[in-house]
C-alpha cells in the first residue's frame, strides 16, 4: 500500500466535528404522515386558514406522486411513516429578545460557530437559526427595519406579512414540481423569508444556519426572497446536523424572486452529517432550489458548497425571464466515503441577451459516487442567449466515481452554448513535487484541491470562503483528498 | 553533505544504477554527465525519494543521517532541493501560496516560528531579485501556463526561497536560450557558499560556463566510470561519450 493510500485510508477515519446532539425537552407530534398531521402542523404554528388549504392540496397531491428513480444514486426505500414531522425545542412562549432564548440553544450555536449575540458580532451578519422545525432567533432584525428590509422566520412571515408569502409562496417551485417540493409544501415547519425593497442594497449579509438535532425527524424548511427591482442581498446558509446510525430526510424548497435590475447572490455551505465510513446513517438531502430573473436585467446567482449529506440531490436553477438576465452557478460537492451526490443546476432561458455561467467542481474520494447533472434550455425566442459551462471532476484513490450527465435543450439559433468538461485524478506528480519542497501529503493534497476549486471559491464572501477552505480540509481529512 | 555508496536502483525491474558511489563535501559544485539513458535523473530522483523507484542495495548518509529511511518532504526539511527536469503545474494555487506553504512547514519541522504574510511577502521579494522574477509572478498559479524558461528560472527561484543545503540540478539547461540560462546561472552562482553543496546534472557542457564545477563526473550505466576537474567537460564535449565509453571497453578487457 502507497503511503498516499494509506493517508487517504487514515483521514477517512476522521471523524464528523458537528456531531452532537443537544439535550433539550422537545415537542414532537405522533409519528407518520397523514392529513390530520398536516393539520396538527398548521394548527401548532397557529396558520390562517388558506395556509392550510395550500398545505392540503399539497399532500393530498404529493399522494398521487412517486418517488423519482432518475437520480444516479443509489438509496434504500424510505418510510415516509416512520417519520416525526415536527419537532421544536419546548418553550412556551415565543422569545422576544435573544435573552429569552433558552441558553442551551444558544449554546448549540455558539458550539458550532454561530454566535448570536449581536454586540459580539464583528462581522455582521444577521442570522436566522433554524434548529428542527422552527426558527430559534433572528438578529440585527431591528438594524434591517430601518432600511425597510424584513428578515425573519417563514412562520412568522405567514403571521406578519401573509399579502407577500401569498404572493409570492410557490410561485417558483410551485407544489406540483415534484415529490420532494409536494411533501415540503405539506409539512414544511419553518425557514427564511427575505424581503428587499425597491432600491435598497441590503447594508449586510442575511444567513440561515440549519441545525437538525431530534432522532427520527425530517427538516422540511421553506425560504423565500423576494428582491424588488434594484435592490440587492447576499444571502448565506448553512447547516449540520447529529452523527445517527438511521437516515434522516431534508427535504427544502428555496425561492428567489429578482425584479428588474435586482441581484440576488445565494451561497451555500452544506454540510449536513455524511454517514459514518461504512456508509451508515447520514442524511438525505433532497431539496428543490429555484430562482426567477422576473424582469430585465436582474441577476441571480448560487454558489454552493457541498461536503455532507449522505445522498445529495439537488439542482439550484434559474429561470431567465427578463431581457439581459444573468443566471450563475459556482459549485464544489465533494464526496468520500460511502457518499453519493447527483447536482448540477438548469438554467432555462425565456429572454433576449440572457447569459447564464455554469462551473461544476466534483471531488469525489473513498468508495462514493459524484454525478454533476445540468440542463440548459434555451426558448425559442431567447435571441443571442448565451451559456458557458465548465464542469470538472476530481478523482481522490481508485474506489470512487465521477459522473457527468449534461442536457442541452436549444430551440433558438442565435444561442451560443459552450460546454467544456475534464476529469483528472490528483496527481502523484503533483503531490511529490509538494513533498520535494518540504509540504507534507496531507497539506498537499489540501492545497491542490483548493487550487481546484478557486475559481468558486472567489464567488464566496471571504468569512464563508475561508470557512469553506477549512471544511473541505476536514472533509478530506481520511479521503486523500 | 552527502555520501553515496555503491547505490543500486532500479525502475519497473530495470536495473538503472549499478553501484553508484559519489561524496560531495560541503561547499563543492559537482557535475554529473552522461549519455541518455546512464542513470543521470534516476541518481536524481531517488535522492529526492520518489516512490516509484526501488532501492536495491548501498547507503546514502546526508547531513550524517540515512537519506533513504527518509520520505520525500523530511528529505526537503533537511535541506535537500531538487530542480526539476519537468516541473509540475498547480492549477489554482498561486506561487506565493504554494511557497509560503512550504517554507512554513520547513520552519515548523525545523522548530522555528511561522513566518506571517507581510513577512514573507518581504523575504520572498528579496529573493525575486535574484532570478529577475516580475511582480507579477507572485499571483500566478504555479507552473501554469509557464514557458519552458520561466519554469525553470521558477525552479532557481524556489531554490533560492528554500535555501537548501544541498541543490540537485536535473538538466536545468535543457530549453533554455542564452539570456535565461545566464540568469540561472547568476543565480546559483550567488548562493555558492561554504555551507551548500549542489549536484548539477546535465547533458552539455554549456552551462558547466557559467556554473564552473569543482568536481566533474561521467555517468555511464549507472555508475561513474569517470572524475577529474572542468577541464573533463570540454573533453567530453569535444571527443563525446564514445570515449569514455571505449576507455572503459578497453579497461575491462
Amino acid at each position: 500500500m502507497s503511503s498516499e493510500q494509506q493517508i487517504i485510508e487514515s483521514r477517512i477515519k476522521s471523524e464528523y466535528k458537528w456531531g452532537f446532539t443537544t439535550d433539550i425537552d422537545m415537542e414532537t407530534i405522533p409519528k407518520g404522515l397523514n392529513e390530520d398531521i398536516v393539520r396538527l402542523i398548521s394548527a401548532k404554528k397557529n396558520e390562517p386558514e388558506w395556509m392550510l388549504e395550500w398545505r392540503l392540496k399539497a399532500f393530498r397531491h404529493w399522494l398521487t406522486m412517486t418517488e423519482p428513480r432518475w437520480p444516479n444514486v443509489d438509496i434504500a426505500p424510505i418510510d415516509y411513516q416512520d417519520a416525526y414531522y415536527y419537532a421544536a425545542p419546548k418553550q412556551t412562549e415565543a422569545p422576544k429578545s435573544l435573552d429569552e432564548v433558552d441558553p442551551k440553544l444558544l449554546e448549540t450555536f455558539e458550539k458550532l460557530g454561530i454566535s448570536l449575540e449581536e454586540q459580539k458580532r464583528l462581522t455582521g451578519v444577521a442570522v436566522d437559526a433554524v434548529m428542527d422545525s422552527v426558527s430559534v432567533a433572528t438578529t440585527f432584525k431591528d438594524e434591517l427595519a430601518k432600511h425597510g428590509i424584513i428578515f425573519c422566520s417563514f412562520s412568522e412571515a405567514v403571521q406578519d406579512h401573509p399579502e407577500l408569502i401569498k404572493k409570492y409562496m410557490g410561485t417558483v417551485v410551485p407544489y406540483t414540481d415534484n415529490f420532494f417540493a409536494a411533501l415540503n409544501s405539506a409539512v414544511f415547519t419553518d425557514g427564511s423569508f427575505c424581503y428587499i425593497p425597491k432600491g435598497v442594497r441590503c447594508p449586510m449579509e442575511l444567513s440561515t444556519y440549519f441545525r437538525i438535532n431530534a432522532a427520527n425527524t425530517g427538516q422540511f424548511e421553506r425560504t423565500l426572497i423576494v428582491a424588488e427591482p434594484g435592490s440587492y442581498v447576499s444571502y448565506l446558509e448553512g447547516c449540520t446536523a447529529p452523527m445517527r446510525d438511521e437516515n434522516q430526510l431534508h427535504a427544502a424548497v428555496v425561492e428567489l424572486i429578482a425584479d428588474r435590475d435586482a441581484e440576488i447572490k445565494y451561497s451555500t455551505v452544506q454540510n449536513w452529517y455524511p454517514g459514518d465510513e461504512n456508509g451508515k446513517g447520514g442524511i438525505y438531502n433532497f431539496v428543490t432550489k429555484r430562482g426567477i430573473c422576473l424582469d430585465d436585467n436582474a441577476k441571480i446567482s448560487w454558489t454552493q458548497v457541498e461536503t455532507g449529506s449522505a445522498i445529495t440531490w439537488k439542482y439550484p436553477s434559474v429561470i431567465l425571464k427578463g431581457d439581459n438576465s444573468v443566471g450563475e452557478f459556482y459549485s464544489v460537492a465533494l464526496t468520500n466515503n460511502y457518499q453519493q451526490a447527483d447536482t448540477g443546476t438548469k438554467m432555462i432561458h425565456v429572454g433576449k441577451n440572457t447569459k447564464s455561467t455554469i462551473i461544476s467542481k466534483g471531488i469525489s474520494a473513498g468508495k462514493s459516487h459524484n454525478s454533476y447533472r445540468g440542463l440548459v434550455k434555451i426558448h425559442k425566442g431567447a435571441h443571442n442567449a448565451r451559456n458557458f459551462s465548465q464542469c470538472d471532476s476530481l478523482l481522490i484513490g481508485d474506489r470512487c466515481g465521477a459522473h457527468t450527465f449534461p442536457y442541452l435543450e436549444i430551440e433558438d439559433k442565435t444561442a451560443k452554448v459552450e460546454h467544456e468538461a475534464t476529469t483528472s485524478k490528483i496527481g502523484e506528480d503533483q503531490i511529490f513535487y509538494c513533498n520535494q519542497r518540504g509540504i507534507g501529503t496531507e497539506d498537499a493534497i489540501g492545497i491542490i484541491v483548493n487550487g481546484y476549486c478557486k475559481e468558486v471559491f472567489k464567488e464566496l464572501p471571504m468569512e464563508f470562503a475561508v470557512e469553506a477552505q477549512k471544511l473541505l480540509a476536514i472533509s478530506l481529512e481520511g479521503s486523500v483528498g | 553533505m552527502i555520501t553515496i555508496k555503491d547505490l543500486h536502483a532500479s525502475v519497473e525491474g530495470n536495473q538503472i544504477l549499478n553501484g553508484l558511489t559519489l561524496e560531495v563535501k560541503p561547499g563543492e559544485v559537482h557535475a554529473i554527465m552522461g549519455p541518455n539513458g546512464s542513470g543521470k535523473s534516476t541518481l536524481a530522483n531517488v535522492l529526492a525519494g520518489r516512490e516509484d523507484y526501488e532501492i536495491d542495495g548501498g547507503e546514502v548518509t546526508f547531513n550524517g543521517q540515512d537519506l533513504l529511511e527518509m520520505g520525500p518532504e523530511d528529505r526537503a526539511r533537511e535541506g535537500l532541493f531538487l530542480a526539476f527536469q519537468y516541473p509540475v503545474e498547480i492549477p489554482g494555487v498561486s506561487n506565493v501560496n504554494f511557497l509560503k506553504t512550504a517554507v512554513n512547514e520547513i520552519r515548523e519541522y525545523r522548530g522555528e516560528e511561522k513566518m506571517d504574510a507581510m513577512e514573507f511577502l518581504a523575504y520572498i521579494r528579496e529573493k525575486m531579485k535574484l532570478v529577475e522574477m516580475d511582480e507579477k509572478f507572485l499571483s500566478r498559479s504555479v507552473n501554469e501556463g509557464f514557458s519552458g524558461g520561466e519554469k525553470k528560472r521558477n525552479e532557481i527561484f524556489q531554490m533560492a526561497v528554500l535555501e537548501p543545503k544541498l541543490a540537485v540540478m536535473d538538466e536545468t539547461d535543457s530549453g533554455l536560450d542564452i539570456d535565461a540560462l545566464k540568469i540561472v546561472a547568476n543565480g546559483v552562482n550567488k548562493m555558492r557558499g561554504q555551507d551548500r553543496s549542489f549536484i548539477v546534472i546535465t547533458h552539455y557542457q554549456r552551462l558547466l560556463n557559467y556554473i564552473v564545477p569543482d568536481v566533474v563526473h561521467v555517468l555511464v550505466d549507472g555508475k561513474i566510470v569517470e572524475s577529474g576537474d572542468k577541464d573533463l567537460a570540454l573533453r567530453l564535449e569535444a571527443q563525446g561519450y564514445d570515449w569514455v565509453k571505449g576507455e572503459q571497453a578497453a579497461a575491462t578487457v
